[in-house]
């Protein structure tokens, strides 16, 4: 059983989502799930913290990929933050680089919000 | 039914379930370390299987998870060779179209990204299909 969690916090209009563990087929509903909730909520604007997450695969990035354009229709976005060296190797071989802004700290991707 | 894992065979048998990725890559690290890959290499194949085995529980067998997945990894000082067997619906890799995550982004679609991920990871994604199934090479040239 993969082990991984999601949880958020909010930061004025900002959403932090933090995900541990390991995000692959099996675990990805539960970030769905998230993202959901945050729409339901109308909180566009995201930031998505790996600090503590350990595996992604291409189920993991597919949920991004799914949800960044209702974000960016409602004056949001998806952004990324502290992420390890071998997730961020998986998001700049498929290119993600190009299409999503990645900061080292939270804080940062938070003061792009304004 | 649980994995079982063939140790003197290096295989291992899992249900058709997601439930049972995580083992596949436990899976692949052990034999990896065992004779002393690289971290990072380890880390290549362990996402190449991942991703193979998801796309057969997701689209070769359709999500019913009382099938069968078998891997099996053969390894020489060359090559570390991950075959995966399965009986599901089988599919033609040429064609696999390269990802656009731009256009997927606007059609609000995750996935599609699987094989793509596959071959930039690994040397070699070899896949033939017959009457006994559907077998799946994923080979690291090593160094």
């Amino acid at each position: 059983m993969a082990d991984f969690n999601v949880s958020s916090r909010f930061d004025g209009d900002v959403s932090l989502i933090d995900v541990k563990g390991y995000l692959d087929a099996h675990t990805a509903p539960e970030l769905e799930n998230e993202f959901n909730k945050l729409i339901e909520k109308k909180q566009f604007k995201v930031v998505v913290n790996f600090k503590e997450l350990n595996y992604i695969s291409s189920a993991g990035l597919g949920v991004f990929m799914a949800y960044v354009e209702t974000m960016r229709e409602q004056s949001g976005d998806i952004k990324f933050s502290n992420l390890n060296d071998d997730v961020y190797s998986i998001f700049d071989l498929l290119g993600f680089p190009v299409l999503y802004e990645f900061f080292k700290e939270e804080a940062e991707a938070i003061k792009k919000f304004g | 039914m649980k994995p079982q894992i063939d140790i003197l065979k290096n295989e291992l048998l899992i249900p058709s379930s997601t439930d049972f990725l995580a083992d596949v890559r436990n899976f692949v690290e052990m034999i990896g370390l065992r004779i002393g890959l690289e971290n990072q290499t380890i880390a290549h194949i362990k996402l190449a299987v991942d991703e193979a085995c998801t796309n057969i529980i997701k689209h070769a067998y359709n999500g019913s998870i009382d099938k069968n997945i078998k891997i099996r990894i053969d390894t020489s000082p060359k090559k570390f060779t991950v075959i995966i067997r399965d009986n599901g619906k089988s599919f033609d890799p040429e064609l696999i179209s390269e990802p656009n995550i731009e256009e997927s982004q606007k059609m609000k679609k995750g996935g599609g990204l699987g094989m793509f991920l596959m071959k930039k990871l690994m040397d070699e994604v070899k896949y033939k299909t017959n009457s006994a199934g559907n077998e799946l090479l994923l080979i690291k040239h090593l160094n």
